[in-house]
């Protein structure tokens, strides 16, 4: 499969600061997280991408097209949700994303049609003929994302999306980004703070720091592997019981206080851990799939 | 994708050529700009002396009238570079004031808003951007300026006969070189002030401060160290002497016309540059 975005040995200076150092990197995922602590170069990335930096060394490509040759094209197949506040106050929502699909290339027409769905699809229907100086924040939020995909880009580029929103308006926000993925038509490349936003929504996750990759995950492949890290509690006399695992071929070891955490061999049925605790007696009291959460691959690489 | 589907569609439709796509800013911002009532009655007032004109144009070729009202035709103010030349002052005032009244709302409220990321995320390029919002403030500034002295050199063509419009075809081009000079010069000030000032006002204020300042400080200087390079940071002064020199009319500038000229080149050059340091998709600080 294509990469959809591909950095060689992308450097970018400001002055004579590297922001950002030698990254090298494909990804290819349909929901793509960037993360990172402040200051460790995702908005810059991101401002590389679209062309707002220019690379001091290096390449960065989307859909195979070098940001410093195809910007034109570029931009044509991607949509940018800013972090901060970016619209214009005295105009209404409906005329605001007409005007930028317009811009994008859609003609007048169906762009004020793209603009009535996008708007209601995004929940800002009852409210699209008001002036967005008037908006709340969360929905100053939705109307960027409304202009972000009124033209139908190939990757749509989030920034903070859920910065600022209540939970529900979260939950909205974070329900969106899945059903853009689902629909299969676009790639996301989502940068937040927000671990769980991540976590909940993205396939593969770029962990940055000081302008460096630390951490490359595919979360996908990660899920699927931590099906075989079981953790389980017990209760009564459970000597013997990590013996008998490992005789199944765990790999089995105590945790203390009747936690035992084990690695499942291929082909291990749950129900044999039930049948070799019943046989001794016990009490299974927990038995759960133990995974590195985000914010464990999180800290981790922090301290690499 | 009917409204009521709310799931997410990507658009598959047709796109447009890339080069018009700078009129587009220029036709969302001449929608909000006419939202404004005391700019459609300021537009209307700006064309009462052209009106004016035409009306003396007509009725100075109109000799049984002349007779009614015992007048002598040959006693009336010819049509000629001086009649073009105080054409050109008046409607050259109203553009400054209609600039100090368009021009602050087109770029600020973008930078104070922070869309500039908006429009450079998609295929449309920070020229395009400068010729969408410009192109607006030229069009306004034609209507009042160019296109009405155009208008009358036609009038009095067409009435004083091929002749006279064939002698004085310098005229025509003169009026619509000078008044176009002058509201390029005008619109670049205004963009690059609004675009280095957030607040409509205080870029507005500017736009009127930088021709009075600068009215002010080159008569300072001029009297202080009895020169009369003091002109040279006189606007009026510049864009006079080109008018002069353009429609054969001393108007008594003491400026060169080589030296005026230079100095509106410097300053569009200087605009562009302020222009091309601050419209960008983010701020760079320092």
């Amino acid at each position: 499969m294509e990469p959809v975005i591909e950095l060689a040995g992308l450097s970018v200076r400001f002055g004579k600061r590297e922001i950002l150092k030698n990254l090298t990197v494909a990804l290819s995922g349909r929901i793509i997280g960037l993360l990172g602590p402040n200051g460790a170069g995702k908005s810059t990335l991101i401002q590389t991408l679209l062309g707002f930096c220019p690379a001091f060394s290096g390449t960065a490509k989307i859909f195979g097209h070098d940001t410093k040759r195809d910007m034109r094209r570029i931009r044509g197949l991607v949509g940018y949700m800013p972090e901060n506040d970016s619209f214009i106050a005295n105009m209404s929502a409906v005329s605001f994303v007409r005007m930028m699909g317009e811009l994008s290339g859609l003609p007048a027409e169906a762009a004020l049609e793209r603009a009535h769905e996008v708007l209601f699809y995004v929940g800002l229907g009852e409210a699209r003929y008001r002036p967005l100086g008037t908006y709340s924040l969360g929905m100053k939020q939705m109307a960027k994302l409304a202009q972000a995909i009124v033209h139908g880009p190939k990757l749509l580029i989030l920034d903070e999306p859920t910065n600022g929103l209540d939970p529900s308006a979260r939950q909205r926000m974070v329900r969106l980004i899945r059903e853009m993925k689902d629909s299969g038509e676009m790639h996301i490349l989502l940068c937040s703070h927000l671990l769980r936003d991540v976590e909940e929504t993205c396939e593969e996750v770029l962990i940055l720091k000081q302008g460096n990759i630390v951490h490359y995950a595919n979360l996908e492949k990660e899920r699927r592997a931590n099906k075989r890290f079981v953790e389980i509690e017990t209760a009564g006399n459970d000597a013997g019981l990590a013996e008998a695992l490992s005789g199944l071929g765990c790999e089995c070891s105590a945790a203390g206080a009747g936690r035992f955490k084990m690695v499942l061999p291929d082909g291990f049925e749950l129900r044999e851990i039930y049948r070799v605790a019943a046989a001794r007696d016990l009490q299974l009291r927990r038995l759960n799939y133990r995974r590195d959460t985000l914010e464990d691959i999180f800290m981790k690489a922090m301290e690499a | 994708m009917a409204v009521y589907k709310r799931s997410y569609k990507s658009y598959t439709g047709a796109h447009t050529a890339t080069w018009p796509r700078f009129l587009i800013l220029a036709r969302y911002s001449y929608a909000r700009l006419f939202q404004s009532k005391f700019l459609v009655l300021f537009m209307a007032v700006c064309l009462f002396y052209p009106l004016g004109c035409a009306a003396f144009i007509y009725l100075s070729h109109n000799l049984s009238f002349l007779e009614t009202l015992n007048v002598d035709g040959a006693q009336l103010p010819h049509i000629d570079g001086r009649f073009f030349y105080v054409f050109c002052t008046v409607q050259g005032a109203f553009a400054y004031l209609l600039t100090a009244f368009v021009g602050p709302s087109l770029v600020s409220p973008d930078l104070a808003n922070g869309a500039m990321p908006l429009y450079f995320s998609r295929p449309f390029s920070r020229t395009e951007y400068v010729a969408g919002k410009m192109i607006l403030l030229l069009f306004l500034l034609s209507l009042i300026t160019w296109i009405p002295g155009s208008v009358l050199y036609g009038i009095q063509a067409s009435l004083a006969g091929w002749d006279w419009a064939k002698d004085n075809f310098w005229m025509e081009r003169s009026v619509v070189l000078g008044c176009f000079v002058w509201i390029t010069v005008l619109s670049l000030i205004a963009l690059a002030l609004s675009a280095w000032v957030k607040w409509k006002v205080i870029a507005g204020a500017l736009v009127l401060g930088v021709f009075f300042a600068g009215a002010g400080f080159g008569a300072a200087i001029n009297s202080v160290m009895r020169t009369h390079y003091g002109g040279l940071i006189d606007l009026t002064q510049v864009v006079h002497t080109i008018w002069s020199d353009l429609l054969r009319y001393d108007s008594g500038a003491r400026l060169t016309v080589g030296e005026a000229w230079t100095v509106l080149i410097v300053i569009c050059v200087a605009c562009l540059w302020l222009l091309a340091k601050r419209v960008r998709p983010f701020e760079v600080v320092k």
